[in-house]
């Protein structure tokens, strides 16, 4: 187990990535932060809070469940409890922020993606994690990176948050590799 | 979550997690029906057959929407212009339905326990949707759920369900999945249409609606059906409609917060008045909503469970 993020980093990197945001779109008030669940929800909570707090802006904030929307459906052991999404404003027109903890395939932002469609064409779409681990299997990328760590198939890379675990921090298990 | 299910047969075989399972995730399926577009590819390539041999239209259209919301293909036997009618059996109808790789078959038949009949020797998933005076599952998990929607959860609630208890396969599943999580449920009706033996659910009988009116959270009135009447089983309509009507005067016993539901489809005047079916305490039309959102939950529940898969 190998510490790749303590809290102090956790919080530093989700200001920087408010400001990137905020600095790469010219109009602030077309931007809606969509946290991805599990834990891409407390992280969009949290870009939110250090927006308001930079720019004096609340982005309003939606919450995505993407198990519907899985390619993974017919698989043994592919069920997966569907929770409630929740984006309680118009997509359409809006620069749509993706928030997730560990971007790996690309699978999961993939299957966002077509979720987000579903409700509407937004002007753009974009994305935001905390850790890019690589290992993709779909030509897809984020535009806001907290962290790259390049990991193999064998290691495993877990996000805690205050909000769901009681502390922050990112942890490596290094596996059989180690 | 495991969900290894691979039916849903009745709700006596639901424990209250189960229950609970299917109304969150209905929860998250109702979502989808308040979006501009209705349409998720979760289900593509599956099927669902409908095997429908009573009459319905909310239940069938129900089921078929809510498949097709999940982006299954759907299939409707209309019994009377099918073999059925030439006089096939009801397992060689269903195998010929799941020879055409059908992954669920919903039915409903007037004979208890022909659902079980079929799932207990097909290999895909059943989901029975009326089954004589037996069961009716999906009714009572609507039911519930409009309840809970309300209420935030059902654990301490009295129910008041109405009418023609002896024959009502709604009334039989809604108090098992009551009880289940926690609600107290009377059961009312004229002594001809509610024996003494149907305490075996566990719940109070009685006779005497006013009284039973005061302190409810909900009131359900179930359908008479109005051959009943040539049956002797209650004197006239109008009798009927004075003992056992929901009527205004009525459910200001109960207050104004008191729930009405009906199963549909409904009599009015008879069961229930039309002032009160309308009413603002009325969500007899939320009902017919849920029912989608909840027949979507156990769709993706059956098929995602990998039993049918395993099997196939």
């Amino acid at each position: 187990m190998k510490v790749l993020m303590n809290s102090a980093e956790i919080r530093q990197v989700v200001d920087r990535i408010a400001r990137d945001i905020v600095q790469k779109n010219k109009s602030i008030s077309d931007i809606v932060l969509v946290g991805i669940r599990t834990r891409g929800v407390p992280l969009a909570r949290r870009i939110g809070q250090a927006v308001a707090e930079a720019e004096g802006v609340n982005l309003p904030l939606g919450l995505l469940d993407i198990n519907l929307y899985r390619d993974d459906f017919n698989r043994a052991g592919a069920q997966a409890e569907v929770r409630e999404t929740r984006i309680p404003f118009a997509v359409e027109g809006k620069c749509v922020v993706l928030v997730d903890d560990v971007l790996y395939t690309g699978r999961t932002v993939r299957a966002a993606l077509d979720a987000i469609v579903d409700l509407g064409r937004p002007r753009r779409i974009e994305l935001a994690v905390l850790i890019d681990r690589g290992g993709r299997e779909l030509p897809i990328q984020a535009d806001f990176v907290g962290k790259t760590v390049l990991t193999s198939a064998l290691e495993n890379i877990s996000v805690h948050l205050e909000e769901i675990d009681g502390r922050d921090e990112a942890l490596l298990d290094e596996g059989d590799a180690a | 979550m495991n969900w290894p299910r691979k039916d849903l047969l009745d709700i006596a075989a639901l424990s209250a997690e189960e229950i609970e399972i299917i109304l969150d995730t209905a929860v998250s399926m109702k979502e989808v029906l308040t979006r501009p577009v209705k349409k998720l590819p979760t289900l593509r390539g599956k099927a669902v057959a409908m095997l429908f041999y009573e009459t319905s239209t909310r239940t069938r259209s129900s089921f078929e929407t809510a498949a097709k919301i999940l982006g299954a293909d759907t299939s409707s036997l209309a019994v009377a212009q099918s073999s059925v009618s030439k006089g096939e059996s009801l397992l060689d109808t269903a195998k010929t339905l799941a020879a055409m790789n059908i992954d669920l078959l919903v039915v409903r038949h007037a004979a208890s326990g022909a659902p079980q009949f079929l799932a207990e020797r097909l290999p895909l998933g059943v989901i029975n949707a009326g089954d004589g005076q037996h069961a009716h599952p999906t009714q009572a998990l609507l039911d519930v759920y409009s309840m809970r929607e309300k209420w935030g959860g059902v654990t301490g609630r009295k129910i008041v369900i109405v009418g023609d208890v002896l024959h009502s396969r709604v009334a039989r599943s809604n108090a098992l999945c009551l009880t289940k999580l926690g609600a107290e449920v009377v059961l009312v009706g004229p002594p001809t249409l509610l024996p003494p033996e149907m305490d075996y659910l566990g719940v109070r009988l009685s006779y005497d609606f006013d009284r039973e009116l005061a302190g409810a959270d909900g009131v359900m009135a179930l359908r008479l059906q109005l051959e009943r009447q040539q049956s002797g089983l209650f004197p006239s309509l109008r009798e009927y409609n004075r003992l056992y009507g929901l009527t205004r005067e009525r459910m200001a016993r109960a207050g104004k917060e008191c729930l009405v539901l009906h199963p549909g489809p409904m009599n009015r005047g008879v069961e229930i008045m039309s002032d009160v079916a309308d009413s603002p305490q009325s969500v007899i039309e939320t009902q017919v909503t849920n029912g989608v959102a909840v027949r979507m939950a156990l769709i993706y529940l059956l098929l995602s469970g990998g039993a049918v898969d395993a099997v196939a």
